[in-house]
């Protein structure tokens, strides 16, 4: 097991009775890496999150965290921590204790830990909150004492279940941007679980797109969005419009499946148009910087995102046009 | 809308059914100080602390006191031991049966305590167990479990699951997250279901009339002194103690489990 890898997973699988959540895969995230696991809900994405994390065994298959393979490893023998999605705080402990809990558990002095634990609440900026209750907290602190916990005992992977699933959209931004810089600062492995594409996009280095127990794809954020292995990553990740076959062999001369992001097709007149790209609105949507368009193109549904100042067309039949280059074909159709 | 003074009737009603609660209990105590012996007077002829002397010299009655004590101390502990297990068992993971289970343990508390009484002493029988001070445990194990079990299980369910894995997960071992984040969450519920447990062996009769040999427990005693009574003021300052003694701890359940809305087993 080549220790470049900081969590790696080879051919798990996860069953749970008559259920696969997990289907044989195989991944590797590596170190230092923001890594995010996407996909809808019973994706199997958060089961492989409890895999590494130790709080569910794999039916078959191995997991190794910096090479040392820890199948069958309970999660407190384990260099991982982990952030709950509702934050798990302990409501009996002050928040220093909290935060000072694992240190307790390895027998460091009080002095110690207390030190420990007030440099870690620092670092997610909440100095000074060490003698509050966690009842006493907001969300968005709870959080920040979640992560000041699951740092302050230094691991070798920081695990991530949905963890802006509970905040407001404000907060989710400003949070997303904090846990980038902590993640650079402490020069950690990040692992999240996430159903949100933005919240991969924007934050991840790498993103494994889950769907049915399988993963369908793994690589940049650009690579998922711009080039989707096949259709359930392109509709699921910033739901890409979706070409058949035997429009894209007319198109591009390939009889393959194409996803074509909305903000890349434009609106043309209908005249010298090809007959296939001629269709009408269906339905319309204003987003603020942006304008959403749907278009029924002779059966084939279409959308198109046009920035808010461009003038469009209200009624009428429209033809779309896009750049041969925005066209991309994909390995497989699913 | 809440009206700012309780209307006669009302009142009348409150204090009618206070009285009808109460009153009884009252001339227990009056009944403590009578200088009358044999028959209970009305009013009692005289006053006096004669008795609570005489049953301080009475061996009976310690015995059967400390009987009594020890009898629901070893089935509380009991009770907690199991009530606790089965309370985490069944809130905290999922097997099948396990609705048929929760319903299985509460079943002692709703069964009358004659019907438990005879299926204990008939399956003692059968099983050639003799009586003796632990078939009286025994017996008030069956309802003393169903409290404990109660006031745990609400608990437990309250208690996030996520707790204990992250507790797991933050590097404690099973007895760590036990000591450091379970019991503490679940104490008071734990100290409640205790005391009520106590305070329902301490005066139980009828399971205890058919689980208990040659001992005789304080309520047993009681009910034997009503019938053959030697010096009867004497057993109205026992039946006042045994009042304080039950009383107190269900008076301090009562205010742990105030604010959480558990629901207490009481109701034997």
């Amino acid at each position: 097991m080549p220790a470049s890898t900081a969590v790696s997973l080879s051919k798990v699988s996860r069953v749970f009775g008559p259920v696969t959540a997990l289907d044989g895969i195989d991944l590797d995230v590596r170190p230092g890496e923001f890594f995010a696991m996407l996909g809808p809900s019973g994706s199997g994405k958060t089961t492989c999150l409890r895999l590494v994390a130790g709080f569910e065994q794999p039916s078959s298959g191995r997991v190794a965290i910096f090479g040392e393979d820890v199948t069958g490893v309970p999660p407190y023998r384990r260099a991982v921590n982990t952030v709950f999605q509702d934050y798990a705080l302990f409501p009996h402990f002050d928040v220093r204790d909290n935060v000072a809990y694992p240190l307790m558990l390895r027998k460091v002095s009080k002095a110690e830990r207390h030190a420990a634990a007030e440099a870690a609440l620092e670092m997610v900026r909440l100095s000074g909150y060490g003698a509050r209750r966690p009842a006493q907290l907001s969300g968005g602190q709870r959080q920040r004492v979640a992560l000041a916990r699951a740092i302050v005992a230094r691991p070798k992977v920081l695990l991530l279940d949905e963890p802006l699933g509970a905040l407001d959209l404000k907060l989710r931004e400003s949070m997303q941007e904090e846990l980038k810089s902590l993640q650079r600062a402490l020069g950690l492995t990040f692992v999240f679980v996430t159903h949100d594409q933005g919240e991969a996009l924007s934050m991840a280095d790498r993103i494994a797109v889950f769907s049915a127990g399988r993963i369908e794809q793994v690589g940049s954020p650009e690579d998922v969005y711009r080039r989707p292995a096949n259709r359930f990553v392109a509709d699921f990740v910033g739901s890409a419009n979706i070409l058949p076959p035997g429009l894209v062999a007319r198109l591009a001369g390939e009889r393959r499946w194409a996803s074509l992001r909305p903000e890349d097709v434009r609106l043309v007149a209908c005249e010298g148009a090809d007959p296939a790209l001629v269709g009408r609105i269906t339905a319309r949507s204003y987003l603020g910087a942006s304008t959403r368009l749907a278009l029924d193109l002779g059966g084939l549904s279409v959308h198109v995102v046009r920035p808010a100042g461009e003038l469009l067309p209200t009624e009428g039949p429209v033809a779309i046009a896009f750049e041969r280059e925005a066209l991309h074909l994909m390995e497989r159709e699913a | 809308m809440r009206s700012e003074r309780t209307p006669l009737p009302l009142a009348l009603a409150a204090g009618a059914g206070l009285l009808f609660l109460l009153g009884p209990l009252l001339l227990i105590f009056v009944y403590a100080f009578t200088t009358e012996e044999r028959s209970f007077a009305w009013p009692p002829p005289g006053l006096t602390l004669r008795w609570f002397a005489v049953a301080w010299e009475r061996p009976d009655v310690w015995a059967a006191l400390f009987l009594s004590l020890k009898v629901a101390a070893v089935s509380t502990l009991l009770a907690l031991v199991l009530g606790t297990l089965v309370a985490a068992a069944v809130s905290r993971t999922r097997f099948f049966g396990r609705e048929t289970i929760s319903l299985l343990v509460i079943l002692p508390i709703a069964l009358p305590g004659i019907v438990t009484g005879i299926a204990l002493r008939s399956a003692f029988g059968m099983m050639e167990i003799p009586f003796s001070f632990w078939t009286i445990v025994l017996g008030h194990a069956t309802f003393c479990i169903v409290v404990v079990y109660n006031n745990a299980v609400a608990r437990f369910r309250r208690l996030s699951g996520s707790l204990v894995e992250a507790s797991m997960d933050l590097g404690a071992d099973g007895f760590q997250t036990f000591r450091h984040i379970i019991l503490p969450n679940i104490g008071s519920a734990l100290l409640a279901g205790g005391m009520l447990a106590f305070a329902l062996s301490f005066d139980e009769v009828i399971v205890t009339t058919f689980t208990a040999g040659q001992q005789q427990t304080l309520p047993l005693w009681m009910l034997e002194e009503l019938i053959r009574p030697r010096q009867r003021p004497v057993t109205n300052v026992v039946a006042m103690v045994v009042v304080l003694v039950t009383f107190l701890p269900i008076l301090a359940a009562f205010f742990l489990t105030r604010d959480g809305g558990e629901t207490a087993g009481v109701g034997k």
